[in-house]
């Protein structure tokens, strides 16, 4: 197997190649996604999650409009690059971003930090990890991902339009959820902290 | 008076077969009948109300129930209600939200052992000589029933144990846990440790009955294999089921030093003398509880084999055998 070259990665996430746009227009100069319109943060994800996620954009798993085309147009190669070069990026951390207290992060804590169990919805960090920095390989990290984003995964594993989560883990939360749990936690995976009042 | 009704009314006057002051003294009787019915049927179902509507779950959104929301075990208890008349009665509890802690010197208790509970190797590192915390096998803190919730725990003690031979405090069955489960050395019972752990324990058990089994309590006893727990098979569930969290291995999973997913064998995990290793608690626990949040979903047979597997590798000994050696 040909290993992943991280400086090719570098080239096609700043500059794209033929019939494929650069990764950074949407996903940020340094892979730090964009809050507002939902594109996700890739900065220090695992490197076999991204390979996964390219994989399934072009295989129809993860159904998507925008990341379908750009993925049927990479091959294996590619997707190796651009998975090994984002995986090399910083992930994210605090930065003294303060959120105001609300009953609505404050559900979002307790579904991420102790989950719901009267549904048997485990908490969010018991498998992204601590303060939801993800475990390597399977789990992401969930810290600091735009709020549309988290709650776009998880409407698309309740309805199907993604599934290539494994064994089925994340569907069966997603099912067991509401809509105001979606936002709550959405809501507070954008700047977790261990504080209710969001400092 | 040509109405038909009246015609009949005056043909049976007149034959004597009949009087109007039978009409009324039909439908007292039918009154009186359905009293005699109804009154003791509803004295009944009031008797039986704890039966017959559990308490809501706690969670406010319920939109949808679970399987995990209707145990497979239902307590079946003696005591109050059976002097009540009644024949049964499904204790069900709920422990307190943890909003509710106290926040005086009382509550500092159970906070502390709440993070005992849930970070055993920061809180109780020098009473651990494993990689495991309390709450790998007791979900949600403590709090989730048909995994071993330390409320319905707490109101079962004192109690005789086969496993020693006499009568244990709840604090003596806290230190089995460290002992066996987490291969280490027990606190000792005033220890700010060991009075912490019971204080959260208390805490949870809050409003429950004492002496009762409650629903939920330790893990639902799984009915005897159709085939015998076999190796084989159980490494084929592990792979597909457990080994994502787990690692090949079943080393577990780190991050930063830190086990996120904890060890199942090897020097790592519990020893021989723990409840898990014996295979009927851990096929017990692993059907109710495993793969977390997906409780339920292996057969039964699944359990036994994948337990059977887990328990087939080498972990430290139990304790009890070495000293006697």
């Amino acid at each position: 197997m040909v290993h992943a070259d991280r400086l090719a990665g570098a080239a096609l996430a700043q500059k794209g190649s033929k019939g494929v746009p650069a990764c950074m227009a949407c996903h940020g100069a340094n892979g730090e996604g964009q809050t507002a319109s939902g594109f996700p943060r890739l900065a220090g994800q695992p490197e076999a999650y991204l390979l996964k996620q390219l994989q399934a954009f072009a295989g129809g798993q993860r159904k998507n409009s925008q990341m379908a085309p750009i993925a049927s147009a990479l091959d294996a190669q590619q997707m190796r690059d651009a998975a090994d070069y984002y995986a090399s990026l910083p992930g994210w951390r605090p930065q003294g971003q303060t959120r105001a207290p609300s009953p609505q992060y404050a559900l979002g804590l307790r579904l991420a930090t102790s989950g719901n169990w009267s549904k048997d919805v485990p908490a969010c960090f018991a498998c992204h990890g601590p303060g939801g920095a993800g475990v390597a390989p399977h789990f992401p990290a969930l810290a600091g991902q735009p709020s549309v984003y988290t709650r776009s995964q998880m409407k698309a594993w309740q309805t199907a339009t993604r599934t290539n989560d494994p064994q089925g883990l994340m569907q069966s939360v997603a099912e067991k959820m509401t809509d105001a749990e979606f936002d709550a936690v959405s809501l507070y995976l954008e700047h977790p902290s261990l504080d209710e009042k969001g400092k | 008076m040509s109405h038909p009704l009246k015609h009949w009314f005056e043909s049976q006057k007149q034959t004597r077969k009949f009087h109007p002051a039978w009409i009324a003294l039909a439908v007292s009787a039918t009154l009186g009948v359905a009293g005699i019915i109804w009154v003791p049927a509803e004295l009944v179902s009031r008797a039986e109300a704890p039966t017959a509507h559990p308490p809501p779950p706690p969670a406010a959104d319920n939109k949808e129930m679970h399987p995990a929301d209707m145990p497979t075990v239902i307590e079946q208890t003696p005591g109050p209600a059976r002097l009540r008349g009644a024949k049964t009665i499904r204790v069900d509890f709920s422990p307190p939200a943890d909003a509710a802690m106290p926040t005086d010197e009382f509550g500092e208790a159970v906070r502390l052992g709440k993070n005992i509970f849930t970070d055993t190797q920061t809180y109780a590192r020098g009473y651990v000589g494993n990689k495991l915390n309390c709450v790998n096998c007791h979900l949600d803190a403590g709090r989730k029933r048909d995994s071993a919730p330390l409320w319905a725990a707490y109101v079962m003690f004192p109690a005789y144990r086969d496993k020693n031979k006499h009568v244990n405090s709840y604090e003596e069955r806290l230190a089995g846990c460290f002992r066996f489960s987490m291969n280490g050395k027990a606190p000792a019972p005033d220890s700010k440790e060991m009075i912490a752990l019971i204080s959260y324990s208390y805490w949870l058990a809050k409003g429950a009955p004492t002496g009762i089994a409650l629903k939920g309590r330790g893990y639902p006893k799984l009915a005897d294999p159709q085939q015998p727990p076999d190796e084989g098979r159980g490494k084929l569930v592990f792979e597909a089921n457990c080994a994502l969290c787990h690692g090949a291995d079943g080393q577990g999973t780190q991050v930063s030093g830190r086990y996120v997913f904890p060890p199942l064998w090897g020097q790592n995990s519990f020893n021989g003398g723990a409840g898990m290793s014996q295979i009927k608690n851990a096929a017990a626990f692993i059907h109710a509880n495993m793969p977390l949040g997906k409780g339920n979903t292996l057969s039964e047979q699944q359990a036994w084999d994948v337990a059977k597997y887990m328990n087939s590798h080498a972990r430290p000994p139990d304790p009890r055998l070495a000293k006697s050696s």
